[in-house]
């Protein structure tokens, strides 16, 4: 196949490419495209580039907010951490790769998204996870495990950037399409900060990092023997990491930005030299010519079509002021990088490719960004489970039993065996990380007294049930878990990962879940600076659950005014504040003890939320608290349990006895934390909540090794860590 | 005191033990890049700091141990200088000849990220006389190739000539002998696993790795 080859029905299915798409095509180029612009157009207008199903439903998040200095369309979004400091950060997914090919797969996610925040002159300080595997018992799961985690490690470690943080979840749905969503944060001075528009006319575009490949050529059907005559080889559809590429190229890149002499700057990651020069052409009204016979390319008879194509790791494309060229080239040959001159920007705005002297592609690059299909899908709107009381489940058995099961529970259990593959130190800036008892990893600003608090979070079963609420849940339990270690919610960046966009009750999901999403960032100022969509996530038409995570950013300006749930003291009184119903919907404890996935999950009073959490970063700057927990799955059983675990000390009390004790103990409602006060503070404490109208119970004191709850169970703080850490290291042993 | 950090392509606890240095000790740290070809003689400590020099595709240590500037560590070393690598800079070492044995993969198969309480088995060197009375250490590990081997007979004169600096108390990755840093036999020259460098202070967790700092301030 040739860039002469004629353009048949056939070829413009395989490049995923609708009739009425190419219909648009043809009329905005007023002739048939080629091979290489078809090719062109196809990755543009992929969903993963274009959002050409989500756009108009993303439009309904808050994007601003005093501390936002760049929202959703750059690389990552940019919040303000004073002092000129900023926050840099965003997460990605890399699912489909990852089940294919789970080292590499998830590997080159990690890469992607350190690139995305370090082209906007962030050094990247702290790395997130969110991860989702098929049931325990597929066969598939525990290979997809081992090699998802070893390829997350083999690539952070290496590059030398901490990973904090992170969540794991298994269920069926996700049996044949795991999710592997990464989030990187980095740190940059204000004045800084480099986009991707700037670029002017007449400057040259220069090519630095890794050569250009054959790998990650998009799609299989692309792949095949049809498509190269030369090759019978079929060539991964996977992109292949280069860890330490990545840290030369970090390195290589912050030193160039020291400099004065950059216009504009983009990685290359999905759809490669294509993407990143027709954005950076695009943002400024801009053409340019790209000279292909000048790519470095790591193979010979590289087409150009394979050249743009190519999603080939670890390169990067800048627009260079004219004339500051050999600054640029000296960096580079330094790292021992390879660099070149591969084109110009012109003002036709045109994307030209010359190749052996001729022109293989002329295009106006117009269509390709801002025009890209804006689609407006059929939904309905799904149906929302009904409430499930704790009478209707009737009794759960031994409860001490009961707690130990959720304890060793898949979603629940200790992960170990997970993050001590991480490298959660290097920086030396780590002040709390997964192995530690707190809700956020905190992570300080290198050389000051503050520190960035980051969490992962979805309840995906939640969102199933009721897209709405569980869309505001998500984003309600990210800025609890920034609220419990004492810092401010600031801003977040979110992976919506749904099934196929095409069927009407999953864009109904996605409208919906993104409308309560929206709606409690309104609400509880936690606007949303950067995301990646990722759609269909379905196997032999079975879609995952609902999977909108939201990577939460917030910040504590001492951390030594920073608290985790493992600070309690003997002594200590423990408060629940918030309210609990007998709602049982949802939760953990209906699907680990009963079996049962149905019912609405709990309410989110917003308004509630945000009060609640303000009391406690009030009650924190006081100083009356010793440790703080936020409530969430597993309900308050399970969150004694864990700051019993995580103060080594024993918690003796009773929960209320006007709702059943199921749900007293199991139910997850929210807006609601566990806090531990020393004695001389109980009575400031209570009158501060009083005075906010905010719900109370002393639960009790902290004392001896066991926790112990009357009329429920007995459990020595031993017996609680060894259902807490079994289950995993038995699964993958 | 005077101190260089050595950076290879792929270091990446270089500035760590830069902040260290200055943090335990009020140290005077310059950067010095592997391609470099001199480090100065009023130099009073040599780090070769954590990472993945050249992405460890070969053996760990074994391009860095070849590199320009390895020269002049090797100088150093017969000088009197004192060398301290970490992690990765231990395996340096080691490919660089400077002290025996060598570090495999874990016995795990894993790369390890965890606390681990050290053993200060001797307190005598200019690395750790700061540890005084101080037998126990915490610090923390994170590697993939940190299993230290090296044939009996050198485990034995290791051991007849004092020179097993640090012992893991829980030994995290097979490590023979349950090694976790050695000295070499001018007493200049120490190669550990653990990160003094990321444990030089309460709020990372621990500031038992300050010492080996401050020891050397005792020369």
């Amino acid at each position: 196949m040739t860039n002469n080859t004629e353009i048949t029905p056939e070829i413009i299915a395989e490049h995923g490419i609708k009739p009425d798409e190419y219909q648009i095509i043809l009329d905005r180029l007023g002739r048939a495209p080629n091979l290489l612009e078809l090719g062109i157009f196809s990755v543009m207008w992929s969903e993963h580039c274009s959002y050409k199903s989500s756009r108009r439903h993303l439009s309904k998040f808050p994007v601003s907010g005093p501390l936002v200095i760049q929202g959703p369309g750059e690389n990552a979004g940019v919040i303000d951490i004073g002092d000129n400091q900023a926050a840099i950060f965003k997460m990605e997914s890399h699912n489909h790769p990852s089940f294919i090919e789970p080292y590499q797969g998830a590997a080159t996610g990690v890469g992607g998204i350190m690139r995305d925040v370090f082209t906007m002159g962030a050094r990247p300080v702290a790395l997130a996870n969110a991860l989702r595997f098929g049931e325990m018992e597929n066969q598939h799961t525990k290979r997809l495990l081992n090699g998802v985690v070893a390829g997350i490690g083999g690539y952070g470690n290496c590059v030398g950037v901490p990973t904090v943080c992170g969540e794991t979840n298994f269920h069926a749905s996700y049996n044949g399409n795991i999710l592997v969503n990464a989030m990187c944060v980095g740190l940059a001075e204000q004045d800084k900060i480099f986009y991707s528009r700037g670029a002017k006319v007449g400057s040259p575009i220069v090519y630095f990092g890794s050569k250009t490949g054959r790998d990650g050529i998009h799609g299989a059907t692309m792949a095949s023997a049809e498509f190269d005559v030369d090759s019978d080889e079929k060539r991964p559809t996977v992109q292949v990491g280069d860890p330490f590429m990545e840290k030369l190229l970090i390195e290589a890149t912050l030193e160039l930005m020291q400099t004065d002499c950059i216009e504009a700057i983009q990685d290359m990651g999905a759809a490669g030299l294509t993407s990143s020069s027709v954005e950076m052409a695009g943002k400024e009204g801009l053409g340019i010519v790209l000279k292909m016979n000048d790519v470095p390319v790591r193979e010979t008879h590289m087409t150009p079509y394979e050249m743009m194509l190519s999603e080939s790791q670890e390169r990067m494309l800048a627009i260079i002021k004219p004339g500051q060229e050999h600054i640029a080239e000296a960096i580079m040959q330094k790292w021992d990088l390879d660099y070149a001159v591969i084109g110009y920007t012109t003002d036709t705005g045109r994307m030209v490719l010359e190749f052996d002297g001729e022109v293989v592609c002329d295009i106006p690059v117009g269509p390709l960004s801002s025009d890209a299909p804006n689609y407006d899908r059929p939904w309905v709107k799904p149906e929302v489970e009904k409430p499930v009381t704790a009478r209707e489940i009737g009794e759960l058995g031994d409860l001490g039993d009961a707690l130990l099961k959720i304890l060793a529970s898949p979603d629940i259990c200790s992960k170990r065996w997970i993050w001590e593959q991480y490298d959660r130190h290097v920086m030396a800036d780590t002040l709390a990380d997964s192995s530690h008892a707190s809700d956020a990893a905190l992570v300080r600003v290198h050389g000051t007294d503050k520190a960035l608090a980051i969490t992962c979070d979805c309840t995906p079963l939640y969102v199933k049930n009721d897209p709405y609420e569980g869309g505001k849940q998500v984003v309600a339990e990210s800025y609890r878990n920034i609220i419990a270690t004492g810092a401010t919610p600031i801003a977040i960046t979110d992976n919506l990962n749904f099934g196929s966009p095409e069927r009407p009750e999953i864009m109904g999901q996605i409208v919906m879940a993104i409308e309560g999403m929206a709606e409690a960032c309104k609400v509880l100022e936690y606007p949303v600076v950067s995301g990646n969509v990722s759609l269909y996530n379905e196997t032999m038409g079975t879609p995952i659950l609902p999977t909108p995570v939201v990577g939460g950013v917030g910040l504590i300006k001492n951390y030594n005014d920073a608290i985790g749930y493992g600070g309690i003291n003997e002594g200590d009184t423990i408060i629940l504040i918030g309210n609990t119903t007998d709602n049982m919907g949802a939760t953990t404890a209906m699907k680990v003890l009963v079996g049962r996935e149905d019912g609405a999950p709990p309410k989110v009073d917003l308004v509630l939320e945000k009060q609640t959490g303000e009391t406690i970063l009030e009650l924190n700057e006081k100083g009356l608290i010793e440790a703080c927990h936020d409530l969430s799955n597993g309900g308050l059983a399970l969150g004694l349990a864990k700051m019993t675990m995580g103060s080594d000390i024993g918690i003796v009390g009773q929960v209320q006895e006007d709702i059943p004790l199921n749900a007293a103990l199991f139910a997850e409602d929210q807006a609601r934390f566990l806090i531990a006060v020393a004695p001389e503070n109980e009575g400031a404490v209570n009158q501060i909540l009083f005075d906010k109208g905010l719900a109370s119970r002393k639960i009790g004191v902290a004392a001896g090794n066991s926790l112990e709850i009357a009329k429920a169970f007995k459990i020595h703080k031993d017996d609680l860590w060894k259902a807490f850490e079994g289950t995993l290291k038995e699964f993958v042993a | 005191m005077k101190a260089a950090v050595i950076v290879y392509p792929g270091s990446n606890c270089d500035r760590d033990c830069k902040v260290a240095a200055e943090t335990a000790v009020n140290a005077d740290v310059k950067m010095v890049w592997h391609k470099e070809t001199h480090l100065s003689d009023d130099l009073d400590l040599i780090i070769i700091p954590g990472g993945f020099s050249y992405g460890d595709y070969l053996r760990c240590g074994a391009m860095a141990s070849v590199s320009p500037i390895n020269a002049e560590i090797l100088r150093h070393a017969e000088r009197g200088t004192s060398i301290l690598g970490i992690c990765n800079g231990f395996q340096i070492l080691c490919e660089a000849g400077l002290l025996e044995g060598t570090l495999l993969r874990n016995n795990s198969l894993k790369y390890i990220c965890k606390d681990v309480m050290l053993d200060v088995t001797n307190n005598n060197t200019r690395f750790t006389k700061a540890y005084g009375n101080q037998t126990k250490a915490m610090m923390t590990v994170g590697n993939g190739e940190g299993n230290y081997f090296a044939d009996d007979d050198t485990i034995k004169l290791l051991e007849d000539e004092n020179r097993i600096v640090f012992k893991y108390l829980e030994n995290p990755n097979g490590s023979k002998g349950d090694i976790a840093g050695i000295i070499n036999k001018k007493g200049n020259v120490l190669g550990m696993m653990p990160h003094p460098d990321r444990a030089f202070a309460k709020e990372l967790g621990s500031d038992d790795g300050a010492n080996v700092f401050k020891s050397l301030m005792q020369l």
